[in-house]
């Protein structure tokens, strides 16, 4: 018989106040803010609870709420670039360019990927390469951070993070496309 | 320059495809334009191989980031569960 779940406050912290914080603080890389959402998450949820339906459990429907206060912060770490005008630059500002020859898209001799030796071993046991990859994330501007963390970690519809942070189809591939080359170049400097 | 050399020389848009290949269905032309480029480019081939094993760690990365907990402060937790309490 499937078991209803039911929300007990009382026991909010002491169940999932470590687990939503973890949560946050891989997402946003901020423990201050993670702290603050976590509590913002229990008080927002104590105003639903009649939206609760008991087919998820209290974990999963407050990780929704608290996955939707993290979009938030992104859509606010990004209104810099709200305006039209310097989303467009920050798109156009082709960063490729460094990459790529400007005429043919060939690579450029500096910046071809190189062999690192890693690409056939199991990356599910390299600590050194997560630790490398961590350190390259921060270094993604906001925006390609958000896009990238949005699509990756939570396999979240193409659809939902367009429209969460008003980007065009077409500016998210080349946010996706831009953030990769930049990742990957960024852990073979590091790497060897 | 003829159309297949084009392909071939353009690897910014074999890789733009080799990373929206790993998130959607690719159409027919964007399919054959990075099968032709891949067949003659080596470096790109090791773009793709890299690509996917960046995947692979993020993915690996944040699983492992949601089983080792992250502990918050007793103090905090204190203060939050009050919090709840007192709009109950």
């Amino acid at each position: 018989m499937a078991k209803i779940a039911v929300l007990d406050p009382r026991q909010w912290v002491s169940l999932h106040a470590d687990y939503l914080y973890s949560y946050a603080v891989a997402r946003l890389d901020d423990e201050e803010q993670a702290r603050d959402l976590v509590q913002e998450t229990f008080l927002a949820a104590l105003e639903r609870t009649g939206q609760f339906r008991g087919n998820s459990s209290e974990r999963t429907w407050l990780t929704a709420i608290l996955k939707h206060k993290i979009i938030d912060v992104y859509r606010k770490r990004n209104s810099g670039l709200a305006n039209r005008g310097s989303l467009q630059q920050e798109v156009d500002r082709a960063p490729d360019q460094e990459f790529f020859e400007a005429d043919n898209g060939h690579w450029k001799e500096a910046y071809a990927p190189q062999a690192l030796g890693i690409e056939s071993e199991d990356p599910l046991v390299n600590k050194e390469l997560t630790g490398i990859l961590q350190l390259c994330l921060k270094k993604l501007p906001a925006l390609w951070f958000s896009v990238f963390t949005m699509k990756h970690m939570d396999e979240a519809a193409t659809e939902m993070i367009c429209d969460q942070l008003k980007l065009t189809q077409g500016n998210f591939w080349v946010i996706i496309h831009r953030a990769k080359l930049n990742l990957r170049a960024c852990i073979q400097k590091a790497w060897m | 320059m003829g159309i297949i050399k084009k392909i071939q020389y353009n690897c910014r848009e074999a890789t733009y495809l080799i990373e929206k290949r790993q998130h959607v269905r690719l159409t027919i032309k964007e399919r054959l334009h990075l099968v032709i480029h891949l067949s003659g480019c080596s470096v790109c081939r090791l773009f793709q191989r890299q690509s996917r094993m960046i995947n692979r760690v993020v993915k690996r990365m944040f699983a492992d980031a949601a089983a080792d907990e992250r502990k918050l402060d007793d103090d905090v937790k204190r203060e939050m569960q009050d919090r709840i309490n007192e709009r109950l």
